[in-house]
């Protein structure tokens, strides 16, 4: 098993820096220009000289090897430094945003935890209710317990976010107003009132992504659970006079987890990307949010830089899914 | 066979239904037998005849919904198996009645190891501590001949090959010391050297232990060499019964007769040696109103079509349910 992440993990370096050059390849082609957004007053060779200070001079094979040296060596340095490690001349060059002129990495920093905890949360309890859901929807096949997942479920599954979000906005901010309709990211938890304010902020964006992901995950977890209902080995714990709920919560579900385990790891990098609308409806100022400015701005370096971590992240759980799946299923060996 | 002892099992007149989208499918009719303590019983008939339903229907190992069971009762050691609640059902299966099923590949949990499926039962049903069970399943696997056995207890199933593993589903059918062994087609998909070997296995087990068994089976020539006694069973219901020998010397029921002719080397010349049943099973849609191999028999005549034939029974113990009278 450890040869066999080790292999794999070799292996990924050569599939993302090509990932890289392909993203950095495709927005150097877009036709997006990062002095777009400037007055129109401002004369075409001032225009020219501010591209010529951002670098967009060079060709395109030089910008992308610099923004290589600086992702790739300058920025992991950099880290070192902050913890107290110094190699090499302290004055690097990191990668800057073209918008704020501020590190990416630092922009990055900043807006991480509103996402962790809106998204990563949602992402959370969507998987705590989704599970049990699953579990007894297929105990109870066709039961109304089953019906009303079924339904509730392709509600979640079929209705965007984006809609789900803003008819929750409407009913519970604007109608009954329990919940704020903009997330405040100054809001800082220090006693038991700021965390009720905090939790009342959160309450809308996660629950509407919580059924989003809980629709996708307790269908998984069901047909998974049905699947191996009727397998034999089921017959034979039950032959052993076994009681129900070991024959089920035991053997079944050990079983039906393993595919379902390796679909929410998979899902993980979804968090951090897939929730740009979701973001943009409540106003919650995390990665997404980021993206979306950076993109309508042509700040390429953010862009390339929040890409590129996103497709780190999904080669990384899908590895992190592969090695899952041996650790549950001992059929699995990966020599 | 103990003469004249006290049956361990006495069944009567089981009738088990399906409900299907399609309607009811009577897949046992007024099934009735029993089983002497030690005695090796052989269930032999063709596919879907309810040998498999008639066994499940008795420890209720049947899905309900679909399976219903319309009547009957069970009588094992003095109370109706039929009449019980789940809960006592379940205190039976596994420590009193051990079941083998037909594909060892398939009937043990792929992500659980032998061991912690074989102490299963130990210490559900004898409430024994880790330990004492642990020490009773090497004592298992070494009964069922598993060489190494105490290190095979970690293993995982796909470490274990077909014949292995069907001698693991023995050992946890024996776990706690069962009075009847239920072998629904063990050796099945086992082919035919291994098949010996479990063959063996059983018949030794059998002596050391002691226990009843129920061996479902296509193959008359596995049951010629291990049963005692023979129960033939046709859409649904049973046909024949007789001792193995009084079986095999003196067929009454026609299905039987054909049965045997289907035997390779049975009776006949090598042309003949391979012979078929002619014609379908009968549909089971309905309460046999006549006999249900009428279609298929040879020497059918107007009566079979008119009632189902009751059970005949001699002082030998040869029953049978059939009009016709072979001498005449
Ligand atoms: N779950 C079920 N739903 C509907 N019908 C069923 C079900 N299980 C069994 N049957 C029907 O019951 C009849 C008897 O099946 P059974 O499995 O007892 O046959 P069998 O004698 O054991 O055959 P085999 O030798 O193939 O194992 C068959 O006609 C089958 O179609
Ligand atoms: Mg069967």
């Amino acid at each position: 098993m450890l040869n066999f992440t080790i292999r794999r993990l070799l292996f990924t370096i050569p599939t993302l820096l090509f990932i890289s050059f392909v993203i950095f390849f495709i927005l150097d082609a877009a036709p997006s220009d990062p002095t777009g957004n400037l007055p129109l007053t401002i004369p075409p060779d001032v225009r020219e000289k501010i591209r010529e200070s951002l670098g967009l001079d060079q060709p395109m094979i030089i910008r992308y090897l610099l923004w290589c040296k600086q992702f790739f060596v300058n920025e992991p340095l950099n880290l070192l430094a902050q913890w107290g490690i110094n190699i090499g001349d302290p004055d690097r060059l990191r990668v800057i945003s073209f918008q704020t002129r501020s590190p990416v990495v630092d922009l990055i920093a900043q807006r991480m935890p509103q996402t962790l905890w809106v998204v990563g949360m949602s992402y959370v309890v969507g998987v705590l209710i989704a599970l049990p859901i699953g579990i007894i929807s297929a105990v109870k096949q066709y039961s109304w317990f089953d019906q009303m997942g079924t339904f509730i479920s392709m509600i979640g599954f079929s209705v965007p976010t984006f809609f789900t979000g803003v008819l929750m906005i409407v009913i519970f901010s604007v109608w009954l107003g329990w919940f704020p309709s903009i997330y405040d990211t100054t809001l800082v938890v220090d006693s038991w009132r700021t965390l009720g304010l905090q939790i009342r902020q959160m309450a809308m964006p996660v629950f509407v992504l919580a059924l989003f992901n809980a629709a996708q995950i307790s269908r998984f977890m069901r047909a998974s659970m049905l699947d191996n209902l009727n397998q034999d080995y089921v017959r034979t714990a039950r032959a052993k006079g076994l009681r129900e709920r070991t024959v089920l919560l035991v053997h079944v579900l050990r079983n039906s987890l393993i595919p379902v385990i390796t679909v929410i790891a998979l899902g993980v990098p979804q968090v951090f990307g897939g929730a740009i609308i979701t973001e943009q409806v409540f106003k919650v100022n995390g990665l997404g949010q980021l993206l979306i400015i950076a993109i309508q701005g042509g700040d390429i370096p953010t862009v390339q830089t929040l890409t590129f971590i996103f497709a780190v992240l999904i080669v990384l759980f899908n590895l992190i899914a592969d090695i899952l799946y041996g650790i549950l299923d001992p059929r699995i060996r990966y020599d | 066979m103990p003469e004249g002892a006290a049956p361990i099992l006495d069944v009567s007149d089981l009738k088990t239904v399906f409900t299907t989208r399609s309607g009811e499918i009577h897949a046992v009719n007024a099934v009735s037998f029993d089983l002497a303590p030690g005695e090796l019983l052989g269930v032999v008939g063709e596919s879907g005849s309810g040998k498999s339903v008639t066994m499940m229907s008795l420890i209720g190992l049947l899905p309900s919904p679909p399976a219903e069971i319309r009547g009957g009762r069970a009588m094992f050691d003095g109370r109706d198996m039929l009449a019980m609640t789940q809960d006592e059902l379940r205190e039976i299966r596994g420590s009193r009645i051990g079941f083998v099923f037909q594909d060892p590949m398939t009937s043990l949990n792929p992500v659980f190891t032998v061991g912690f499926q074989l102490m299963e039962p130990l210490r559900v049903h004898m409430n024994m501590n880790k330990a004492q069970a642990r020490a009773r399943a090497v004592e298992l696997l070494e009964l069922v001949g598993i060489p190494d056995a105490a290190a095979r207890l970690n293993n995982y199933p796909h470490q274990f090959s077909g014949g292995m593993r069907q001698r693991v589903m023995i050992a946890i059918a024996l776990a706690c010391d069962p009075q009847i062994l239920i072998a629904d087609e063990p050796t099945t998909a086992l082919d035919v050297t291994i098949q010996a070997q479990i063959l063996e296995l059983v018949r030794e087990l059998r002596q050391k232990l002691g226990m009843a068994i129920i061996w479902i089976t296509h193959d008359l020539g596995v049951i010629a060499g291990i049963a005692d006694r023979v129960m033939v069973m046709y859409g649904g219901q049973v046909v024949e019964q007789a001792p193995v020998k009084e079986l095999f010397r003196n067929p009454l029921h026609p299905y039987t007769r054909a049965l045997l002719e289907t035997l390779p080397g049975f009776v006949g010349d090598r042309a003949q040696r391979l012979r078929t049943i002619e014609g379908q099973p009968p549909s089971l849609r309905a309460q046999p109103t006549s006999c249900p191999f009428r279609a298929r028999c040879r020497h059918a005549f107007e009566r079979c079509a008119r009632e189902n034939p009751p059970m005949r029974r001699d002082a030998g113990g040869h029953h049978v349910a059939c009009f016709w009278e072979p001498d005449s």
